[in-house]
Parts: C-alpha cells; structure tokens; sequence
C-alpha cells in the first residue's frame, strides 16, 4: 500500500491506495466522486475522462500513484462557483447533447480540454478532438453542436449527419 | 489486475537498479501496459515508472542537427515541439489514438512495446533514427526484430530517440477506426542515403523496410515508380479487419500517397 495526496477540484485528498489502484478507482471509490464513470474500462469509451495537471486523460488508464502529488479535474469541480452550470454544461442542456448521460462527464471535460487549447475550435476540429469520447446513444451531433456553442460561435447552420 | 508495487525512482540510475529485480517491468505511459495489465497478460510484481525522470522528457535539436527525442516525451508533446523541426513526425505523433492517450502515451514506450500496428515504428525506422538506451546506441535498422520484438535487452530502456532530418517526409496511414490504429500505414522519407520506406500494420514480423519500393523511388521518386509494384500477402497480418491481401495491397496505396503528398 502507498500513501497518495492530490489535489482533486481544489481541495487535498489523500489516502491509501494499492499499486493497481486505478486514479479512477480512487476517485469514485476512495474519494465517493462518482461523476467519473468507467464505461469499458479499456481505455477506448473517454468517459472516465478527468484532467491531470491540466490535460485531458483517462483515469482508467493511469494509476492513482502516478497522480500522486498532480492537480486533478474532474466533472464536480466544473460548476461555477455559485453552483450554476458552467458554458459548456449550460451548452449541453440547451442543444440536448445528452440522452442517456453516461458519457456526458467525459465529454464535457475533453470539451474543457479542447476549449482551452483552441477556443474557436472548427466542428471539424471538435469531432476530431472526441476521437476518444463514444457515445452509445450516437448523439454526438448534439454534442458537437454544444460544444461548438459553448465556443461562443454560432450553430444555427450546423446540419445533422 | 493482479497486484504489484509501482517505484517512481527519479533518475535513470535508480531505475536501471529497480529493474534489475526479478519480474520488474517498466511502466512509461502506459496506454499499451495498463489495458495489458488489466486482462492478466502480464504479472510483473513491481512496475518501474519512468515518469519522473526529468532527464527523459523533451525535444531538442543536437549538434549534428538530429531531432532528439526524450524516451518518456509524450505524443502530444511531440506534436506540438517537433512541428517546426520535422512536420511529418509531429504530424505522425499527433494522429496517434486520441488526445486522452496522447497526454500519456510515450515514444519510448511504443518504440519499446514494437506493436506490429504501432506508428511510431515506421517513424523511426523510415527516419533512420538511432534508439539510445541507458547502455548503447542501436541504429533502428538493427532495433526492431519482429513482432513486439526488439534489440532491447532485459532491463534496458529506451531513455532518447535521435532523428536525422529528411529533406521530405510524409506518413500515410489507412485508420482502422475503432482502434485508432493504423490499418496499414506507409512513411517515406528522402534521407541523404537514399529514399526509406517504413511499412508498419501489415506484416506478422513487425515493422519492415519496402525495400523495392525504396530502390524504385530512389531512381525515380514519383508515385508511378511504386505503381508496378507488390508485396506478398502470404505472411501478412489477417484479422477480421483485413485479409493479408488486402493489407499486401494497402501498402502499395499507402506508399503511392505518400509519394504523392510530398509532391
């Protein structure tokens, strides 16, 4: 067993964790944030991911070690101080780009991720960019509408494929 | 996962030391080790992390105007601070999985790993680069011996990648979309030795050198010079996702559209 203290969403979380001990294991089980889901665990699905001392991973394919000591993001920490929706949330409600939601957490950080290094991303570059995000309900027209939106750019003109 | 230990040593001494122990394994980003891990197919008792090793991290150009590479540089890295120096490399880097493995995903890693249906393979074969390790320099004609299969030896660690900078180079791959990798893929690179063509996806031996298609291009380098030719499909990977013959045949189109975007 290995002590490991992060930062998670801005507050210190430490425990106590095995070598095999996924980052997404102690977040939903050792630290009860379960906004993180595992959808296959085999590093293919995105909708465990978290961000890492700024970047976007899956914290299925990272151990909690490896984290020790890192600054982590995760889905609970991206509401506004208030509690409101961030842009990117309030942008995945108003052009319904959920269904089921189980790959919503994972979207909506990899949009964070996309929005901070391309801030005007083209729907080209957003769909490229969730390479590694599946949604089984194949909602991602309105995903990519939403995080084109939360862009601040305008989606009106978005067709459906 | 079965359970094992992870030491993060943070200089490459203490890592050649913590791998010296029996059932030791090197763990560098693990995007390939971990999923690896989880479906039992390996059982080391300790994983060494090469993470912390400051010494293995970055981009550089040498005196000799190689581009080195760090063994623990991740992909994403690579595709952002290699792009001014060698665009078809950066570019390689940046097409690898999908931006999540990208951030942990390493050269060194996939150098060392040598999937039969990895990138960077090609890239460094078809570059000519040289792989050091903690104890030599291997020339990658003579690193990569098969699938998942190289030069390396027990212990040993890829700590930097060396690449000669062609005077043009393009990496074509045929995306197997689910997996992100490539399906077949092609690089070709105009080095002071001669044209290299790097084929990786198609053989069950690993990455390999096309080596008619090297003399072809080196007389003639236009997409028509490869057009006549073929490559067996008898000892190609065959899978659900291609015959051999369709990969033999993937080759030559992956090498043509090479040719042809580097005009």
């Amino acid at each position: 067993m290995a002590q490991v203290s992060m930062t998670v969403n801005g507050k210190t979380a430490s425990g106590e964790v095995e070598g095999r001990t996924l980052l997404v294991q102690f977040l939903r089980e050792d630290q009860e944030l379960t906004g993180t889901h595992v959808g296959c665990d085999t590093s293919q699905c995105g909708a465990c991911v978290v961000h890492v001392n700024g970047k976007a991973v899956k914290s299925c394919t990272i151990f909690a070690v490896e984290a020790d000591g890192a600054t982590v993001d995760t889905i609970e920490g991206q509401a506004n101080a208030d509690g409101s929706l961030n842009v990117i949330q309030q942008a995945f409600q108003d052009h319904h780009g959920l269904q089921c939601g189980f790959c919503t957490p994972g979207m909506v950080m990899s949009a964070a991720a996309l929005l901070k290094e391309n801030p005007k991303p083209t729907e080209a570059d957003v769909r490229h960019y969730l390479d590694g995000n599946i949604c089984r309900c194949t909602g991602y027209h309105n995903i990519v509408k939403a995080i084109m939106a939360a862009s601040g750019q305008d989606v009106g003109m978005i067709a459906a494929e | 996962m079965y359970n094992f230990d992870v030491e993060q040593p943070s200089t490459l001494a203490d890592a050649v030391q913590a791998l010296s122990r029996d059932e030791a394994q090197p763990l560098s980003g693990g995007q390939t080790l971990i999923p690896t891990l989880k479906a039992r197919l390996a059982a080391p008792s300790v994983l060494v992390s090469l993470g912390g090793i400051a010494d293995m991290q970055g981009v550089s150009v040498d005196g000799e105007g190689r581009l080195c590479i760090g063994g623990g540089t991740t992909h994403a890295t690579v595709a952002a601070e290699a792009a001014a120096h060698y665009p078809a490399l950066a570019g390689l880097a940046a097409r690898i999985g999908d931006p999540a493995v990208r951030n942990r995903g390493t050269i060194g890693g996939s150098v060392a790993n040598n999937d039969p249906s990895a990138c960077y393979p090609a890239g460094v074969l078809g570059s000519g680069a040289v792989i050091v390790t903690n104890a030599r320099e291997i020339a990658a004609d003579d690193y990569f011996q098969g699938m998942f299969d190289t030069a390396l030896e027990e212990g040993e660690i890829v700590t930097e990648v060396k690449f000669p900078i062609p005077s043009a180079a393009h990496y074509e791959k045929m995306l197997q979309p689910a997996s992100r990798f490539p399906l077949v893929a092609a690089f070709v690179a105009k080095t002071a030795a001669g044209v290299r063509v790097a084929i990786t996806g198609a053989s069950n031996n690993g990455v390999f050198r096309w080596r008619e298609a090297e003399a072809a291009l080196s007389a003639n380098f236009s997409a028509d010079a490869v057009a006549g030719l073929s490559v067996d499909g008898s000892d190609m990977i065959s899978d659900l996702h291609g015959t051999g013959a369709y990969r033999a045949n993937l080759v030559g189109v992956m090498t043509k559209r090479a040719v042809a975007a580097m005009g």
